[in-house]
């Protein structure tokens, strides 16, 4: 940033740890911006005169006698038509050595939508992944989380469903994304040849971890700007968020603030929902829609990371490889969308909620007769349906591979239900039950 | 002469302000940020110090900012008008304020004062009156709002005069009364309390001895909730723990509803604010907005004003009960809150008591429980405000200190089971590790047995047994295997199948199945106990198991259908045809 005539600079520093400086200073507002000794800092702390700010790429060989110069305001995103196509860093500034872009300064981490301006989703995302489209149906303005193992294709899985979403713009959040997964999504994109409305704002895990706090805020502060002032309907995709929230605890750590579960800090739950809450359909049309990834370790949702977003978000998907027949399917127990109560049998076929409910619940027989067969115990004849039926139904329909329509997933399920089992079995309203049970 | 004070110090929306006059624990200020007011509490004094809990972001306060105070606690202002409201969690209608963005300081008016309200009155001048005493009605939606002698006037008065039927707005005057020191006082249609004190404005507050209907089979026929009780709901996530609250505050039998979202997802308020003002009231067949008042704090709003949140909402709850209503209040999440209370305690640098919860937390979710009750009012009239919390869990691990406070101060315990969720067996309300106290309450119980069926109460026991039974059997089936244990085991545990997808499964989205009145309960509870009274013959447990799902299957398609309807009798034919088959005379 240039230097502006008003700026005030102090070049005594008061202590120094890790993440944050402390000086001296007079009249700096609380959140300003400063630049110390070359590098991007906020403020986070004023007592007295004694401000604390955290420095961004942290404090390594900052000296005592560091220049600090206070910019008067709180971060800024340019904001513009020119955003679109473009790779950006955690402040902002073009990479690449691209050009500066043309645009409004606004301030990131902005104000919330007043509740009662939103419109109720209600735009079904069609993705062609059935373990999505028929078992968690995504709609615009929802926000949800992709639950993974690192060493599941999340990414991968996250690149297809926003290349297929027909969202406008599609704004990439990357936050401690190693390198090979920041050009994996920067070859995607461009293959697609969808890079006009694509732009990202990266962090890549060279970069210092703390960078990371501002890669959200900046991503929906463009996404605002798309969806308010171009009515469209924007994608925003944040990977990975359980980074973000361990560079939260870095620095609430080195603030001195008391952890609370798993280290994480106590204002954790508010300070992702702050970040998903920015998912919202306007009525005019335009709509920010999030989709994020949390890792999970070892699976465990228990951890404070998963648990505070799976209260936040609206639902989650959840990936594994099922053994059955070595595929990665979205877990039809542990994914669930919070809203396609809003859009299943009204934008959907009539016989979708049934239809759903009737193939999960019979995944779950397969799943305890596979706990009797794990056990030793016999099977019934009913056992070794629900079984082959699972299986069937997790490579038909399950398997993030598929690619198909949400009519085509009905007629499959359908198929599959009426191959291995009875019409009671189903246990479906016996007028879908006339009108779809497949003929032969 | 208002305290003056200029702001020393900043950490997130913890203020420290330099003060030059009294000051009070829990006193409202106004932090002037550049002509932008916003609205703080004082949460801790030390010297000349006042640390205050800012309502707003403090992005861009200096040190030095002048800073007003009010004299007074956080008030909500009680009058004509709340009812089919949207508030935040400081009582700002929503609705007024500008802009599709939430700006700093736009804080707008409870209630319009402007409109104009059709008064009748219901005392003479002379009568001896105390607060809450009934001086007026106005219409409001269907309900008969009570113009009330204001709850801050603690002597006895006399009215002096009343003004006669006509159009007022809720500012004017329409009584004055004069204390027993002759001193006049002039009473308007609206008044302002403290939100975290309660209204104790009644004469008595007794044990609850009615049940409140929900309409929910699970809780109605297994823990039945009382008018006047408190309940909560803990669940993990994903368990339908605000589809059930949706589904309460849709059908419950109550005059009125205030639904509390407290730190939640906007979505779901959105799907309140979206579907409310079309869907019917069952009883009144008015609009179900008209009866619903919501406060709505979303996870993304001010975390200080979540925490007030929950005391604006029950003090509007307390305000129509003192005018012999039922309130049914639902608060989602408080969880939300309590983590609120942590985020300052932790700013305020207190030592943390478990999972760095204040020390105090316990407390304070007692205390708030607490103001939930059935009364009796001064009139004879009798009034109540039921409360149901959820609760969300960390890592839905029910040990966790919110939880655990909450289980002290709650009657009634809905435990959302995750397993139950899995396997979509919603309502996910684990049927034993539930309780409702109320049903141990001989005043409930009469009064079960009077208003449902004589021996209501035992049947239930027996359904608990029932199913208790079938759990049992169902794990020595699993330990044993299908072959090693007896046929009898996999009677039982279909039996206590049945109960649970007939009474405990509910279908919250089909139009019929959503919401079964206390007689279709009865008849569905009575029809399934028959079955499972039943002895049938079975060669072998698949025929077993086979059978049964017949019967689910029959008996599902009668909760589908409209109660006693031919649809409804023709499945309960096909019933009777497929129970011939194996009964054993």
């Amino acid at each position: 940033m240039e230097t502006k005539v008003f700026q005030r600079i102090y070049t005594q520093l008061t202590g120094i740890t890790k993440a944050t400086v402390s000086l001296r200073a007079q009249g700096v507002a609380n959140e300003e911006l400063a630049m110390v000794h070359g590098r991007l800092a906020q403020v986070v702390k004023i007592m007295g005169d004694i401000i604390t700010l955290q420095v961004f790429s942290g404090t390594e060989g900052i000296p005592t006698n560091a220049e600090v110069v206070f910019f008067g305001e709180p971060p800024m995103l340019k904001v513009g038509d020119d955003l679109a196509g473009r790779f950006f860093d955690a402040y902002g500034h073009p990479m690449f050595g691209d050009s500066e872009i043309e645009g409004e300064p606004r301030e990131i981490g902005g104000p919330s939508v007043n509740p009662l301006r939103r419109k109720q989703p209600s735009e079904l995302i069609a993705t062609g992944i059935a373990g999505i489209d028929l078992n968690n149906t995504l709609v615009t303005g929802q926000k949800i989380p992709f639950f993974a193992d690192p060493d599941q294709p999340f990414n991968q899985v996250m690149a297809m469903v926003a290349l297929r979403a027909q969202a406008d713009k599609i704004i990439l959040g990357g936050m401690g994304l190693s390198n090979d997964d920041f050009l994996f999504f920067k070859n995607v994109f461009e293959n697609a040849g969808a890079l006009d409305r694509i732009i990202s704002f990266v962090n890549t895990t060279e970069q210092p971890p703390v960078e990371r706090l501002l890669v959200p805020d900046m991503a929906l502060t463009a996404a605002e700007y798309f969806a308010v002032e171009k009515k469209e309907k924007v994608l925003v995709l944040l990977t990975d968020m359980t980074l973000y929230a361990d560079a939260l605890s870095i620095v609430s750590n080195r603030m001195d603030q008391i952890p609370s579960k798993d280290s994480m800090p106590g204002s954790l739950y508010s300070d992702l929902a702050k970040i998903y809450e920015k998912a919202v359909q306007f009525p005019d049309g335009g709509s920010i829609t999030i989709i994020a990834v949390t890792t999970l370790s070892g699976g465990d949702i228990t951890h404070a990371i998963p648990d505070n977003t799976g209260y936040i978000t609206e639902g989650q998907l959840f990936l594994r490889t099922d053994s059955d027949t070595g595929k990665v399917i979205v877990d039809p127990f542990r994914s669930l969308s919070r809203l396609k109560q809003l859009v299943i049998g009204k934008k959907t076929r009539e016989d979708h909620p049934q239809v759903m409910n009737a193939a999960v619940r019979l995944y779950a027989d397969a799943a305890s007769a596979k706990t009797k067969l794990e056990n030793g115990f016999d099977l019934t004849e009913y056992d070794e349906r629900a079984l082959k039926f699972a299986h069937d139904y997790s490579e038909k329909l399950l398997a993030i591979d598929i690619n198909i329509e949400v009519d085509a997933m009905l007629n499959t399920a359908w198929q599959l239900l009426a191959k291995y089992f009875s019409k009671t079995e189903v246990a479906i309203k016996s007028e879908l039950v006339e009108k779809y049970w497949p003929a032969n | 002469m208002k305290t003056q004070g200029k702001v020393t110090g900043i950490i997130s929306n913890l203020v420290v302000v330099e003060v030059d006059g009294p000051v009070a624990q829990n006193e409202i200020c106004y932090i002037n940020l550049a002509g932008t007011k916003l609205m703080a509490e004082v949460i801790k004094v030390i010297g000349k110090l006042a640390y205050v809990q800012v309502f707003e972001s403090t992005r861009g306060l200096r040190v030095g900012t002048p800073v007003e105070f009010q004299g007074h606690m956080l008030e909500v202002t009680l009058g004509p008008g709340l009812l089919s409201k949207n508030y935040d969690g400081l009582q700002h209608d929503l609705a007024k304020m500008k802009g599709i963005f939430l700006q700093r300081g736009d804080y707008t008016d409870a209630l319009d004062f402007d409109s104009e309200w059709d008064f009748t009155p219901l005392v003479e001048p002379g009568t001896q009156v105390i607060a809450a005493d009934w001086l007026g009605e106005v219409p409001e939606n269907w309900v008969k709002h009570k113009i009330m002698v204001p709850f801050t006037f603690t002597d006895k008065y006399t009215v002096k005069s009343i003004v006669p039927a006509g159009k007022y707005k809720v500012s004017d005057t329409i009584a004055v009364l004069v204390d027993t020191k002759g001193e006049e006082f002039k009473v308007t249609m609206y008044q302002k309390w403290p939100v975290k004190k309660a209204i104790i404005a009644y004469k008595e507050k007794p044990r609850p001895s009615k049940i409140l209907e929900t309409g929910v089979r699970v809780i109605d026929t297994l823990n039945p909730i009382a008018e006047g009780g408190t309940g909560f709901i803990p669940g993990p996530f994903g368990c339908g723990k605000t589809v059930l609250q949706h589904a309460l505050a849709k059908q419950a039998n109550a005059d009125m509803i205030i639904m509390a979202a407290c730190g939640e997802r906007a979505n779901e308020v959105v799907e309140i604010f979206a579907e409310f003002p079309h869907l019917d009231d069952p009883r009144t067949g008015r609009k179900l907005m008209e009866r619903t008042t919501i406060i709505c704090n979303t996870s993304n709003m001010p975390v200080a004003a979540r925490e007030a949140s929950v005391y604006t909402a029950m003090t509007i709850g307390e305000y129509y009960r003192s005018m012999g209503l039922k309130v049914l209040l639902l608060a989602d999440s408080t969880s939300r809150w309590a983590q609120a209370l942590r985020e300052m305690s932790n700013r305020l640098e207190e030592l943390p008591g478990p999972d760095a919860f204040p020390m105090d937390l316990s407390a304070v979710i007692a205390n708030f429980y607490a103001r939930a009750g059935f009364v009796h009012l001064n009139n004879g009239s009798n009034g109540s405000v039921t409360f149901i919390g959820t609760v969300s869990p960390a890592g839905g691990n029910l040990k966790e200190p919110v939880t655990e406070s909450t289980k002290k101060a709650a009657r009634c315990f809905y435990a959302l089971s995750q397993q139950r969720a899995d396997s979509k067996r919603y309502p996910a309300i684990d049927p034993m590790d539930s309780y409702s106290k109320y049903l141990e309450y001989p005043e409930i119980q009469e009064f079960l047995n009077k208003n449902i069926s004589e021996n209501w109460v035992e049947l239930v026991m027996k359904v608990k047994n029932t199913i208790q039974q079938g759990r049992e059997a169902s794990e020595q089936i699993n330990i044993l295997g299908d072959d090693g244990v007896p046929l009898d085991y996999h009677d039982r545990y279909w039996k206590a199948e049945i109960i649970d997808f007939v009474i405990l499964q509910q279908d919250a989205f089909d139009v019929i199945d959503c919401n079964t009145p206390l007689a279709r309960q009865r008849y569905m509870l009575e029809k399934v106990m028959q079955i499972c009274n039943t002895n049938f013959h079975f060669d072998g447990f698949e025929q077993c198991s086979s059978y049964y799902k017949r019967m689910i299957n029959t008996l599902k398609q009668m909760n589908y259908s409209e109660f006693q309807s031919e649809e409804f009798y023709n499945y309960e034919k096909e019933l009777d045809t497929i129970l011939n088959e194996r009964r054993v005379q």
